[in-house]
């Protein structure tokens, strides 16, 4: 039992540890994602300016290239890490096939459209950098509060159910002692009284075997009472002793 | 949390919902998708779209398996707020992002919102 108790409380501290790591890596994601959502508003800032850049130049694009649109060349990759014994996923963006709009712009605006391509090809990358952080956001919440739940579950209900039938096992093994202890005694008593009872016995035996046996005890006295040895203190008073 | 490693692995397309702009310019950088079923991985969204449509179209991306990221626009995330609230599971991330008529706003945003609450602010 207490074994168990030991067993609780080590658990208890590792897991507060955990969530304590948990809570510091919690806390610097958080702060990344607020910078990068920042950085993300000027990004796409930056990105929207060059498509009305291109817009300006070359016309409306936007139905061409939407209907130009049939596989993915930029896809994301979910890679795992380890942040104590969580699995967080972190997102990699990555190319994949040529360039599907090659011939987007040809007529006019062609480098322009190249250069807006490029800026939200930027802008993806840091929204996909963005996604992976939240994502781990998302996850970590969770798991704090799990983790946080565990720690208050072993912390409130666990330890103090264990330590309650630790003391009652003590108290009962107490009244348990207690119990024998009387019992003892009890027993040494009950002895006592038969011990007493006896020797009143064997005494009433004597006593009726001398009165069997007629005056025995008569001369017994008579030869106390005649060498003086019975009343030293009683009879004769003593004279007061002065220093 | 755990076992979802192989569903990770089959997500690799970016959504994206959004107006014309974000939907195009995010193209551009080659992130659109067309499958098997001619299902698109991206829905414009203008002043004519109906919300149901909006709301069909999250509930579809969310639900798709080769979704990683579903990028919206922040007004449009605005309109579904309650959808992306909902929304609560680690895949697919949802991301909002700026548009050009509406500046970003960090106030607005879900997951900001969830590091405001969490901090006590």
């Amino acid at each position: 039992m207490k074994g168990k108790l030991k067993g609780a409380q080590t658990g208890h501290s590792l897991l507060k540890r955990k969530s304590e790591a948990l809570t510091k890596r919690f806390r610097t994601i958080t702060q990344k994602i607020d910078e990068l959502k920042r950085k993300m508003g000027k990004v796409m800032q930056v990105a929207s300016f060059s498509l009305a850049e291109v817009q300006y130049i070359t016309g409306d694009i936007s139905y061409q290239v939407q209907e130009s649109a049939k596989t993915a060349q930029l896809k994301v990759r979910a890679k795992q890490e380890n942040v104590s014994g969580v699995m967080l996923p972190v997102f990699e963006s990555y190319q994949e096939g040529g360039n599907a709009f090659e011939f987007t712009g040809l007529g006019r605006g062609g480098q322009q459209v190249q250069k807006t391509k490029e800026v939200y090809a930027k802008a993806v990358e840091t929204l996909v950098e963005l996604a992976s952080l939240q994502t781990a956001f998302v996850i970590l919440d969770e798991v704090i509060k799990l983790t946080n739940r565990r720690v208050n579950a072993i912390e409130h209900v666990i330890i103090p159910r264990y330590e309650n039938t630790i003391k009652y096992i003590l108290s009962e093994l107490d009244e348990q002692d207690r119990e024998e202890f009387f019992r003892l005694k009890k027993v040494q008593g009950k002895k006592k009284e038969r011990a007493a009872h006896e020797e009143e016995e064997n005494a009433k035996k004597l006593l009726a075997e001398s009165v069997n046996k007629g005056d025995a005890d008569v001369p017994i006295l008579q030869a106390a009472h005649e060498s003086g040895q019975i009343d030293i203190l009683g009879e004769e008073e003593d004279e007061d002793v002065i220093f | 949390m755990s076992g979802g490693t192989s569903l990770q692995k089959d997500r690799n397309l970016i959504a994206v919902i959004g107006d014309e702009d974000s939907v195009t310019g995010l193209l551009l950088a080659g992130v659109g998708h067309t499958n098997q079923q001619q299902k698109k991985n991206f829905l414009v969204v203008d002043a004519k779209t109906p919300l149901v449509t909006i709301e069909e179209t999250f509930e579809e991306f969310t639900k798709r398996k080769d979704i990683a990221i579903i990028l919206i626009n922040q007004h449009i995330a605005e309109d579904i707020r309650e959808l992306i609230d909902g929304h609560n599971q680690a895949f697919p991330t949802v991301l909002e992002i700026p548009s050009k008529d509406h500046p970003y706003d960090p106030e607005k945003d879900s997951v900001l919102k969830r590091v405001r609450r969490l901090f006590g602010e």
